[in-house]
């Protein structure tokens, strides 16, 4: 497909980013690692008069400890994130769920930052995010936000992001030690989920849950029934209480819901065993 | 010499995996046009108008032009062809390149728009307006056979054709009703994308002076297309070159005459500006045929011991809105091989073709084959269970001659195999797949009540390949041969080059037949070098499809060599004052016999035929021959083939975890070509078993033409495979070859799906629909267990 034509600016730091983006309003798409706005833009489905490269600023790529969390640039690669000996110790979920997205190719070209910003439900690092009880950082012309992974993601492809912000860095609490599972059942290695499982035991249980509602979600019913001391059968078998899933070629609704209450049993089973 | 039967590498693959190879979209021409189409969003509906003004004005745009105006320009003289009238009154609606009063699939071409670059192109035909008046469509065969609505709105019905085989009335009847045992069974051959790697795309270099044009196209027929173009546009054939560059796959997708070749190369003849069209990924689910596309009832008769006494076939084919080249004849070339590899008494077999609004069929990957040895496989394994036998026993207890090796045998659907030997190979699938331990663990799962199952699965396929013999051809009313041509010539420094009509677009030919000249002539395989693919160097052919290429085209070769040896052999005795049948031909050199010092190498011989200094009276110069190769018979290559799949049966995921595939193509010329088309030929069997679907809703859309949701299965959801090989030459050409490029997916399908229905066995059920999807496997499971999640 043939992409619609459209003016150019390639930022060299988040600041200028920021201008650029403050300049052109909601005309302007920031590009990462392209892999979700270049397909959107091939098929039409978005047609921005004006891209925003992000992709040579050189200082969001950096996966360090900081305090009790650790602090990821928003242009770390899924591959950087999959294998950052840091993230495998402290946010092994995290390290975990980048390796299942895509393909190689999609690995090494995509962003941690660009998947969370884009917010798909079907994506798999949302989840991860959630689950770990994550936040971002946003950056706009009035300088830096925190948002928490629960308040990120607001609806359909859409995120608490100001149209005028960048999303700079992301949060993970450390976590070594703590119980994880990502459960995801697809057709093909390199194809989104048809319904994700991430979960997180610890003193707080969390599980999120892809695919399975217009946005990224966590399960509250779950995560009630764990707090409670339910068993991975009885926690699970609320895992679509509340949700609004999606159906398309893959699954229906019917099919969905018990594919959550499968995966979250398997991934509470493996989190705790 | 033994070039053949080795494992040479590819001549082709440096040039490819370095990029040298040139694609259609590497070939840029100054002073080109962007072609792009209008296609109709409605799959039938009256064109109410078409407007143009607000496209012809965008920024590039050199002209637009609607169907109609295309229509007034006369630049055809004759619809799009279809060679395979099935039947005299066969319905035909005339299928032009653009829809003038009325469309009939989404994607047909309603305007085209001509620009400077592809970017202007593709604007521009955002900015052209149709008004749609709506008219029903038919969006599925069940729907075509219902007749409520027409896809052609001057038919009164959507039925295209009725062909019958039925040898012998009478004797199915009475099998039937003799029968101890009889199954029925009712099996849908879903749409497919063909998918090949590069998308189609076509570029047309008219001459406006010298008043001839060629044509660039990812293509595998350029020599039926240059017919084609000539007898649907009225240019002359003789101005007409067809060049096939480098394609990317083609798996019968490139085997058509299609609008776009029409539009370009007429258009650029009209514009005197080259004129070129790419296929964007989306748009080939509309712009390119699609396969399979059936319905298909089988019912089995059987003896109490499961002998089978009678096979009765009844199939409704999706044509889809036109009748594409050989559209209609694909469940023909499936209809012989409904009683497979079996010894069957009576067989009656009928094919109602039926018109949808949807995108034409025609030839995918097998064409015919795969869809008859899924009925007559997924059938067997049906009766199986009906008589009580084990799949492998069901087989073994039918096949034809016993399963001992035969030629030239006559079986029920009138076609004579030219050979097989089906026991042994069936004996090496069994013991290559360890298939009683697979069976030991299939009930050790079943014992503890394990959640993954497991499920083997049996093909023991036959098919007919080698598009050929012409006059066999004739009776189906295929209106071209089954010939192929190649010439054979010594060049004067003693290199070969060798002159094929069967057009590769992947396959390896340049590889394999250098190692079959090289055998002949006694000359290094490097020192061949074969010319195809293009309709000025090579005039005469009849291209690649129907696992032809070698069974006919290579033959040719073959006999052309022997023509080249036996002149050689002439100018040879000439030089040592012998008779000609005094001179022995080995390794490359003639020698007079009992005179091994009176010798000469072919080279030699070829550089005194140049000079012609001194040749015997009465021989023409130069060492070049040529044959058109006509065999008598098809080829019937066969093979087993044993999958094992797990079935999660909690969540319906199905995982290909095993496959063995036993095939026989007769004598190889390279077992590793061989064994790449097996791989592949499996992957896109497996495909259909589980993954590959064009799905459409109740109005005609494709809901699913990109490869974001048609799942075209890539090396990470496929295991390693085991491939075996037995050798039964075949009689039908004296290189005793058969074709090998569709057999892996006339095999694996049925394979695969049986594997799934095997798992499945223990919660009784009998079947599945293709694609096996999770989704279907775990409702199905759910259902049979009662409703119970």
């Amino acid at each position: 497909m043939i992409p619609a034509a459209f003016d150019y600016v390639s930022a060299d730091s988040a600041d200028a980013a920021v201008a650029a983006l403050a300049e052109h309003g909601d005309d302007a798409k920031l590009l990462a690692g392209g892999h979700s706005l270049i397909p959107l833009m091939r098929f039409r489905l978005a047609t921005p008069a004006v891209i925003v490269d992000i992709d040579k600023v050189g200082d969001l790529s950096y996966i360090r400890a900081e305090g009790d969390h650790i602090a990821i640039g928003a242009l770390a690669r899924h591959r950087a994130v999959q294998t950052s000996d840091l993230l495998q110790a402290e946010a092994p979920l995290l390290a975990h769920v980048a390796s299942k997205v895509g393909d190689p190719s999609v690995r090494h070209r995509g962003t941690l930052g660009g998947s969370l910003a884009h917010g798909d439900t079907a994506s798999d690092l949302p989840a991860a995010l959630l689950a770990l009880g994550g936040s971002v950082v946003a950056r706009g012309p009035g300088g830096d936000r925190v948002i928490e992974a629960s308040d990120l993601f607001t609806g359909f492809l859409e995120t608490a992001l100001a149209p005028d912000e960048i999303l700079t860095e992301v949060r993970v609490p450390r976590a070594a030690g703590v119980g994880w599972s990502y459960q995801k059942l697809n057709r093909r290695a390199q194809d989104w989920a048809i319904v994700g499982a991430a979960v997180m035991m610890g003193d707080q249980p969390r599980v999120a849950l892809v695919n399975m509602d217009s946005t990224p979600i966590r399960s509250a019913a779950v995560e009630q029934a764990l707090a409670g001391g339910a068993s991975p059968a009885d926690a699970a078998s609320v895992a679509a209480e509340g949700t609004s899933p999606p159906e398309d070629l893959n699954a229906d609704a019917e099919y969905r819901s018990h594919l959550a209450r499968v995966l979250v049993e398997r991934g509470i089973e493996e989190a705790t065993g | 010499m033994t070039a053949v039967g080795t494992r040479m590498l590819r001549k082709e693959d440096p040039k490819l995996l370095t990029g040298e190879a040139k694609f259609i979209d590497d070939i840029q021409v100054p002073g080109q046009l962007w072609m792009a189409m209008v296609r109709s969003t409605m799959a039938h509906a009256r064109i109410a108008g078409v407007d143009t003004a607000e496209a012809e004005s965008f920024p590039g745009v050199h002209a637009v032009y609607t169907g109609a105006q295309l229509q007034d320009m006369d630049l055809w003289i004759d619809a799009l062809p279809c060679a395979w009238p099935v039947t005299d009154d066969m319905v035909n609606p005339p299928h032009f390149p653009a829809a003038v009063t009325e469309v009939h699939h989404v994607g047909e071409i309603i305007a085209v728009v001509l620009a400077e670059s592809r970017y202007q192109a593709a604007d521009a035909v955002e900015g052209v307006v149709v008004d749609y008046e709506p008219l029903e469509a038919v969006a599925s065969i069940d729907a075509a056979i219902a007749g409520e609505a027409t896809a052609h709105s001057e038919h009164d019905s959507n039925k295209a054709y009725h062909w019958p085989l039925i040898p012998d009335p009478d004797a199915l009847e009475a099998a039937f009703a003799d029968a101890a045992h009889t199954i029925a069974a009712e099996f849908v051959q879903q749409r497919l994308i063909p998918t090949p790697m590069e998308p189609r795309g076509v570029l047309a270099v008219p001459s406006p002076h010298g008043g001839d044009i060629t044509l660039y196209s990812s293509t595998q027929v350029p020599h039926i297309l240059k017919v084609m173009l000539a007898a649907t546009t009225g240019l002359a054939e003789s101005k007409i070159r067809i060049i096939a560059p480098a394609v990317g796959g083609g798996f019968g997708a490139k085997l058509n005459i299609n609008p776009d070749e029409i539009l370009a190369a007429t258009l650029a003849n009209r514009l005197g500006r080259p004129v070129r069209w790419t296929e964007s990924r989306s748009e080939a689910a509309f712009s390119t045929h699609q396969g399979r596309g059936q319905q298909q009832r089988i019912e089995l008769a059987a003896d109490a011991d499961g002998k089978l006494l009678g096979c009765r076939v009844h199939i409704d084919a999706d044509m889809g809105a036109y009748m594409m080249l050989i559209g209609p004849g694909v469940p023909l070339l499936g209809s012989f091989l409904y009683t497979g590899v079996y010894d069957v008494p009576a067989f009656g077999f009928t094919c109602d073709g039926y018109f949808t609004n949807l995108t034409p069929t025609d030839a995918y990957r097998g064409a015919g084959r795969p869809e008859a040895s899924y009925a007559i496989e997924r059938a067997m394994d049906i009766l199986a269970g009906e008589v009580g036998l084990d799949p492998v026993e069901i087989r073994r207890r039918n096949y034809l001659a016993g399963g001992e090796e035969f030629q030239d045998l006559t079986v029920a659907s009138t076609l004579v195999f030219d050979s097989g030997h089906y026991g042994p190979s069936l004996d090496l699938a069994l013991e290559m797949s360890d298939y009683e331990g697979l069976r030991a663990e299939q009930q050790r799962r079943r014992d503890a009540g394990e959640s993954i199952q497991l499920g083997i699965g049996l093909c023991t396929y036959v098919e007919m390949c080698g598009l050929a013999p012409s006059r066999v051809l004739a009776g189906l009313n295929y209106a071209a041969g089954g010939w192929e041509h190649a010439t054979v010539r010594l060049l004067p420094t003693g290199k070969v080059e060798v002159v094929s009509g069967a057009t590769p677009h992947g396959q390896g030919h340049e590889t394999s037949w250098s190692q079959i000249v090289a055998d002949k002539l006694g000359v290094d395989p490097a020192d061949v070098t074969v010319l195809h693919s293009d309709t000025a160097m090579s005039p005469l052919g009849l291209d690649t499809y129907g696992s032809r290429s070698l069974s006919v085209g290579g033959v040719a070769i073959a006999m052309a060599c022997d023509k080249v040896i036996d002149k050689a052999r002439q100018i040879a005795a000439h030089q040592f004052e012998a008779s000609p049948e005094d001179m022995e031909f080995t390794a490359g050199t003639f020698a007079v016999a009992g005179s091994p010092d009176k010798s000469v190498t072919i080279q030699e011989v070829a550089f005194g035929a140049f000079t012609a200094h001194d040749l015997p009276d009465g021989l023409e110069p130069n060492l070049q021959e040529q044959v058109s190769f006509d065999p008598p018979n098809f080829a019937f290559p066969f093979g087993t083939h044993v999958a094992v799949v797990e079935v999660d049966e909690t969540t319906g995921n199905v995982e290909l975890v095993g496959y063995t595939a036993i095939d026989d193509c007769g004598n190889q010329i390279n077992p590793l070509i061989v064994e790449g088309q097996v791989h592949g030929g499996i992957v896109q069997g497996a495909a259909q078993a589980l993954w590959e679907v064009a799905n459409y809703d109740d109005d005609g859309n494709c809901t699913n033409p990109s490869l974001l949701d048609y799942l075209v299965p890539s090396a990470m959801e496929v295991p390693n495979f085991k491939t075996g090989f037995t050798t039964t030459p075949s009689t039908s050409n004296p290189l005793g070859v058969k074709g090998v490029g569709e057999a892996g997916t006339i095999g694996s399908a049925a394979a695969v799906i049986n594997a799934v229905c095997d798992a499945l066995s223990g919660y009784g059920v009998r079947d599945i629909q293709m694609p096996a999807t999770p989704q279907r496997v775990w409702r199905t499971i759910r259902d049979a267990k009662g409703g119970a999640a």
